[in-house]
């Protein structure tokens, strides 16, 4: 187990009237190499919970170990966890603020106080798991990128610092389809082919269908459902309940079998979708 | 430390203090700092006291709130009322080391004390039970005269709501940068101050970047919505002054030429 949250609680401004309990009796196990899929409903508390588990929030209550550290005891030097556990905000390339894509990239490793040559080794490595060139990016000016390319290159200011659980909250907002699927397809590689463990928290349930291995989903505080996104994508209505939905193409597939029996409405993906329908229809044809 | 002050705080409520024309309170608390500076003596405080008591539990805003606005300035106001103690001259009452502390010297202190407190505590109820769009309106029709010459009345207001809206915007993008930043390690706290200093550049560009793109945005958004400044436009809430607005002035008055009167007979 790499992660392990027991009984979180984090009030927001204690003993003020202000006072908001922001995660209530939170617990939660995450193995190594596990696909994450955090969602839930604005103010659930997705991104409070996401912020404790790098140490950019102390629980009120509560204990959260990460790789056999106990994150929130004194002795534990924050610049070890964040090593760990990499972050990335929504809109990452509203922090970049370097002259190149180079040295902003370089500001992570920096900061872990290594040597010349292993942050030239991890911007190269950082950039091209991103899928951009080293070479022909490393000298321009971050500003100068397209949006998804920026985002791609705060990406790889995370990730340069090696973390082996990387947390991404709402990665694809605000890009446009393309720059949306090349984000994906670089999470998608960058968990198959690094020992990492990856926590996506985001809106849309199509991508979270298609990504993760497991679905939490997180309402008013608490977990409220837990399982595969197969498991949770079953109980539509309780997702409805706390402002939530299943992928689109599920909707369809359950409009689809009120009119035919004879079809499996159990659907997360466009491409299970297509290989259900063909089934039914050869069927149909074999009649 | 930043989210203790009171200024662009407002409380929101719907008291006769609230409702009154942000014009008249506007002139009120001018008038109320003028008459402060003019009293000498400690029995105008006891109607200064009055006044500001009634109108803060007029206005129902938690006391809580006005000594929130006094924090800030709780240094100032300490280090004004040491001054005043050791450095006035006079009627030696104790001395401590080479420090005397004199009967005319715990008068001023005490005096300069109230002064500070009594400021800020009008103050801050004015921009308490005032939104501060309502402010800026009052602002903007005061100096409505002065425009002849040359006093861009509409454009300091315009200025000054903006600036206003969009304190508690830049603070939630300062805080989310920084932690974006101290996920990446960055430091903000430790060091000596060349290396703080240096810290805040991770801080700070990204902060303008986005102050630049987001004053961008709100220039076309107002173009868009054909904002062409001041000229023949028009207002959704008209200021109308009432009757109230003329009695509080009118006890503003009376205190301020009671106060004078107490100065100069």
């Amino acid at each position: 187990m790499i992660m392990k949250i027991s009984d979180l609680i984090h009030v927001y401004s204690p003993n003020s009237p202000f006072e908001v309990k922001a995660l209530d009796g939170i617990n939660i196990d995450i193995d190594k190499n596990e696909f994450i899929g955090l969602i839930g409903h604005t103010g659930s508390g997705k991104s409070t919970l996401i912020q404790h588990l790098n140490g950019l929030l102390k629980p009120t209550k509560g204990k959260i170990i990460i790789d056999g550290m106990d994150i929130s005891s004194k002795e534990v030097k924050l610049k070890d966890i964040r090593k760990k556990v990499g972050l990335v905000f929504q809109y990452p390339e509203h922090q970049l603020f370097e002259e190149t894509v180079y040295k902003d990239i370089s500001f992570g490793p920096k900061n872990l106080g290594l040597s010349e040559n292993e942050i030239e080794g991890r911007v190269e490595e950082a950039i091209e798991m991103v899928g951009l060139d080293y070479n022909e990016v490393k000298d321009r000016s971050p500003f100068e990128l397209s949006g998804g390319q920026r985002r791609r290159v705060a990406i790889a200011g995370v990730l340069a610092m090696k973390p082996r659980i990387l947390i991404l909250d709402e990665p694809t907002a605000g890009l446009d389809p393309r720059g949306r699927d090349e984000i994906l397809t670089q999470i998608e590689k960058l968990y198959q082919n690094n020992d990492m463990t990856i926590i996506l928290v985001s809106h849309s349930m199509e991508d979270i269908a298609k990504l993760v291995n497991r679905l939490i989903v997180m309402h008013k505080g608490k977990v409220a459902m837990e399982g595969t996104p197969r498991e949770v994508f079953k109980k539509v209505k309780e997702l409805e309940e706390i402002g939530l939905a299943v992928p689109q193409i599920t909707y369809f597939m359950k409009a689809f079998k009120s009119k035919v029996n004879d079809i499996n409405d159990e659907i997360l993906t466009v491409e299970e979708a297509k290989k259900e329908i063909l089934r039914y229809l050869r069927s149909k044809e074999n009649d | 430390m930043i989210k203790n002050i009171t200024i662009g705080q407002y409380f929101p409520g719907d008291t006769i203090i609230h409702k009154l024309d942000p014009r008249i309170k506007i002139m009120i608390i001018f008038l109320f700092i003028v008459s402060l500076f003019f009293i000498n003596s400690f029995y105008p405080y006891i109607f200064v006291l009055l006044f500001v008591a009634s109108s803060i539990l007029l206005s129902k805003v938690p006391v809580k709130f006005i000594f929130k606005g006094l924090k800030p300035i709780m240094f100032i106001i300490i280090i004004t009322f040491l001054i005043n103690l050791f450095m006035t001259r006079g009627e030696i009452l104790f001395e401590l080391g080479p420090l005397d502390i004199t009967k005319e010297g715990v008068f001023h202190a005490t005096f300069m004390a109230l002064r500070l407190v009594f400021l800020v505590m009008g103050t801050s109820l004015l921009t308490l039970t005032t939104s501060p769009i309502a402010l800026t309106d009052g602002i903007e029709r005061l100096l409505n005269p002065f425009r002849k010459i040359g006093v861009p009345a509409h454009e300091l207001a315009m200025m000054m709501t903006i600036a206003l809206r969009f304190i508690p915007t830049l603070l939630e993008e300062t805080d989310k940068i920084m932690k974006a930043q101290m996920a990446r390690g960055a430091d903000f706290e430790s060091g000596n101050v060349l290396n703080r200093a240096k810290s805040l550049v991770p801080l700070l560009v990204p902060l303008f970047v986005s102050a630049f793109r987001r004053a961008d945005d709100l220039a076309m958004a107002m173009e868009a919505r054909c904002y062409r400044g001041g000229e023949n436009r028009t207002r959704m809430k008209q200021l109308k002054l009432t009757v109230r607005d003329f009695v509080s002035l009118s006890i503003m008055i009376v205190l301020m030429i009671g106060i004078l009167l107490f100065r100069f007979w």
